[in-house]
């Protein structure tokens, strides 16, 4: 039986799985950016075609993809900052492992106080 | 054909380090598109009625302040420059042949221009008050009201 490959300061640990969910989050918030781009550009074409199209956006198929869209925008913006703090602060590299629970923690809150608020806006409540 | 490595502390004059620039952009970027994003997101989808709200009248109503046509275009290009060298950087990573690479990258730049020009022309030719427009979906302020 091969043994497990000996973990490192990197392998398996908080600085790999940031950097694997930075990418991940950066390529889906990559593929919104090409559409959001197309959408808003209707604004041009027709008032009419801008609201059919936009109006998809508040299905509740979408509303609800979009608390996805914002759990990818909060993480790899305030990891985003983790990286550039390792990279330019002093101490960054020190606290990169309690910096990425900072993030979670933070992201998580930001989170906690927008779904509610949308998904109350999606399906129509209050 | 053999590789050359030059000789070190050459006075030779060096060709521009890009991967360093663009090491450099994407994080000065990064820290304007936090603040851009934020703000687009609180704006658009936490105050007033949220995306229930969204509508061309709400962009109408946006876009004839220059505060959030200048906004938005920052956003525009700043963003799609940096998720397009974001998604280069995954390209050179996964892209093992040559020519699959060059493809990606090519097909990567030219759509980052295209919506670039697209989303400008959109930004400073739109007409919050088109003569195309049914009345109810036009902001309050068009003469058309």
């Amino acid at each position: 039986m091969p043994s497990k490959p000996a973990g490192t300061l990197y392998r398996g640990k908080v600085g790999m799985w940031s950097w694997v969910l930075h990418r991940i989050t950066g390529v889906a918030i990559f593929f919104f950016l090409l559409v959001h781009v197309l959408d808003t550009s209707l604004v041009r074409l027709s008032p009419e075609a801008y609201d059919a199209v936009i109006a998809t956006y508040k299905t509740p198929l979408i509303g609800v993809a979009e608390l996805g869209l914002v759990a990818a925008i909060l993480f790899h913006a305030l990891n985003g900052i983790r990286v550039i703090l390792i990279d330019f602060w002093g101490k960054g590299a020190k606290y990169q492992n309690l910096m990425f629970w900072i993030v979670v923690v933070v992201a998580f809150v930001i989170f906690a106080a927008f779904a509610p608020r949308h998904l109350m806006h999606v399906f129509h409540l209050g | 054909m053999s590789i050359v490595i030059e000789p070190p502390r050459s006075s030779k004059p060096k060709r521009t380090n890009w991967e360093k620039y663009g090491w450099m952009y994407m994080r000065a970027s990064g820290v304007l598109l936090v603040i851009l994003i934020f703000g687009h997101l609180f704006t658009n989808l936490w105050l007033g009625e949220g995306i229930k709200a969204i509508d061309f009248a709400f962009v109408g109503g946006k876009w004839s302040d220059p505060f959030w046509q200048v906004w938005d275009l920052l956003m525009l290009w700043l963003a799609l420059i940096h998720g397009t060298n974001g998604m280069r950087t995954i390209v050179n990573d996964y892209a093992e042949r040559v020519a699959v690479r060059k493809t990606l990258t090519y097909v990567l730049w030219a759509t980052c221009a295209a919506l670039i020009v697209l989303g400008t022309l959109v930004i400073f030719t739109f007409d919050p008050c088109p003569a195309n427009g049914t009345i109810e979906n036009l902001p309050s302020f068009c003469p058309a009201k």
